[in-house]
């Protein structure tokens, strides 16, 4: 479904990522880890276009993205950091979403109604928290029914009932409407039960990218924590 | 275009700067006319104010609504909505709602107390104003990511185009007094829209009389349906210059 080549990406003289290969397919859920500053949040950009490609190419079902902008429309994005108009009310946000997304006419307002964004939807924007900033922001990125899900840490300041009724969803989209998942997340017991593959960058390299079953088997630990730790561990032995 | 443009307007109206700057604006004209009467003394401390006023309100605000909508145009983004469509929509919101704001404040008291061509070139000449100073505005924004940085440069804009401009040109004039350059200045205030306004507005007044030997010269050429006609056109490639420029730089920015 998305398929990356050859990415490089330079912020100034920082390179940021380096010699990127990845390709996700549909009814997966990828966890994309690395320590701060690793790239994760940049390559995602990249698939969204946020950032410009410099060399390599993405494309996303099998079309080079490119100059092109019709192609986010398979996408739903949950940023990391969520600011919206202050003085706009949750109403009016989801108004204007729908009212650009015309091509859409059937809503998946599952996620809506379990974190009760009705009950605030004559709120403004500037007064929600930051947890609740983040329901709005998950909410909207399910609205369009996308094929393909990009969440950039999702579950950072959602509390724990409204965590599992994400992670719930994610499990759904993944399983019975055979959705791709991609996720960045240092809360690694958060991925434990929805990941099913690894990606983990380090310092704009790709550092390993292995399914979740694997991962168990090499390191015979069955946490994500523990597995990664394991693996840092042995190859620092070698170093 | 439209549609987000309709939203981001709604959400500017509700922002309290916008009634201050309305406000502000009211007390301004209201003022000015019953402490000097009717005449042209008071159109030109309105003129004064504009000038000021305008070029500084539209130049912090908008880098200021940049900054605090960056995330907000990132998610947007995200969405299949091209990147020229969201930055004009952006643009014309700020443009259009100061226009509008500036029209209450202070086109409708300077038609109804002095209604004549100097109000409707002032008019005229503020909303240019709004159109480039916005555009100038998020040009900074664009292209500088940090936000301390971008109101240090939006400032210093304002101090250039307000204050320094003057400077250089009564350095020109004075250093070169000797020679007939009063055409060469003529046409370096081309280079200022601020300036443009002032000439454009003062010269439908009495005060033009006073600026001797230049004004004559200017009157001459600026009273003229030609002249008029130039300043109008220099003004719009003030808009359509920055404009273009932080438009092309937004295609490419890192978001």
């Amino acid at each position: 479904m998305i398929k990356i080549k050859d990415l490089n990406k330079h912020f100034a003289k920082h390179k940021v990522l380096n010699e990127i290969n990845l390709q996700f397919n549909a009814g997966e859920c990828v966890a994309l880890i690395g320590p701060n500053g690793s790239g994760k949040t940049t390559l995602i950009k990249s698939i969204l276009a946020l950032v410009t490609i410099e060399k390599g190419e993405i494309h996303v079902q099998n079309e080079n993205i490119r100059n092109q902008s019709d192609y986010r429309s398979k996408i739903g994005y949950m940023p990391q950091i969520n600011r919206f108009p202050e003085h706009m009310s949750v109403q009016q946000l989801f108004k204007m979403m729908k009212s650009i997304r015309q091509d859409v006419t059937d809503y998946d307002l599952s996620l809506y109604e379990a974190f009760n964004i009705d009950n605030m939807r004559k709120k403004k924007l500037g007064i929600l928290s930051g947890g609740m900033r983040q329901k709005v922001s998950a909410a909207l990125a399910f609205l369009f029914k996308p094929e393909i899900l990009i969440l950039d840490e999702p579950t950072a300041g959602l509390d724990p009932v409204s965590n599992e009724i994400l992670k719930k969803k994610l499990k759904e989209a993944i399983e019975k409407e055979n959705k791709l998942v991609l996720i960045t997340s240092h809360i690694l017991n958060d991925l434990d039960d929805i990941a099913d593959r690894v990606v983990y960058l380090m310092d704009g390299s790709l550092y390993f990218d292995k399914q979740m079953t694997d991962l168990k088997e090499e390191t015979s630990e069955s946490r994500l924590n523990k597995i990664i730790a394991s693996i840092l561990n042995t190859e620092n032995h070698y170093v | 275009m439209f549609k987000i443009a309709k939203f981001i307007t709604a959400d500017l109206l509700k922002n309290k700067v916008m009634l201050l700057y309305l406000i502000f604006l009211w007390t301004v004209c209201f003022g000015l006319f019953s402490l000097q009467g009717q005449g042209d003394k008071a159109l030109t401390g309105i003129l004064n104010v504009s000038l000021l006023v305008t070029p500084m309100i539209c130049l912090i605000f908008a880098t200021i609504y940049f900054y605090n909508m960056y995330e907000f145009m990132m998610l947007m983004h995200a969405q299949p909505i091209k990147r020229k469509t969201l930055f004009m929509a952006l643009y014309l919101s700020l443009a259009v709602v100061f226009t509008c704001v500036y029209l209450l404040g202070a086109g409708i008291p300077l038609l109804i107390m002095n209604a004549g061509a100097a109000s409707i070139f002032m008019i005229i000449g503020t909303a240019f104003l709004n159109f480039i100073f916005v555009a100038l505005a998020l040009g900074v924004a664009v292209w500088t990511k940090d936000k301390s940085k971008g109101m240090g440069f939006s400032l210093l804009i304002w101090v250039y185009f307000v204050l320094l401009f003057d400077g250089i040109i009564l350095l020109l004039m004075y250093n070169f007094s000797d020679y007939p350059i009063e055409k060469l200045v003529l046409y370096i205030s081309f280079l200022n829209p601020v300036d443009l306004m002032r000439i454009l507005v003062l010269m439908q007044t009495e005060a033009a009389a006073l600026m001797g030997y230049s004004g004559a010269i200017f009157q001459k050429v600026f009273t003229e349906n030609w002249g008029i006609s130039i300043i109008l056109l220099v003004m719009l490639v003030w808009t359509v210059l920055p404009l273009g420029l932080s438009l092309k730089a937004y295609n490419k920015k890192d978001l």
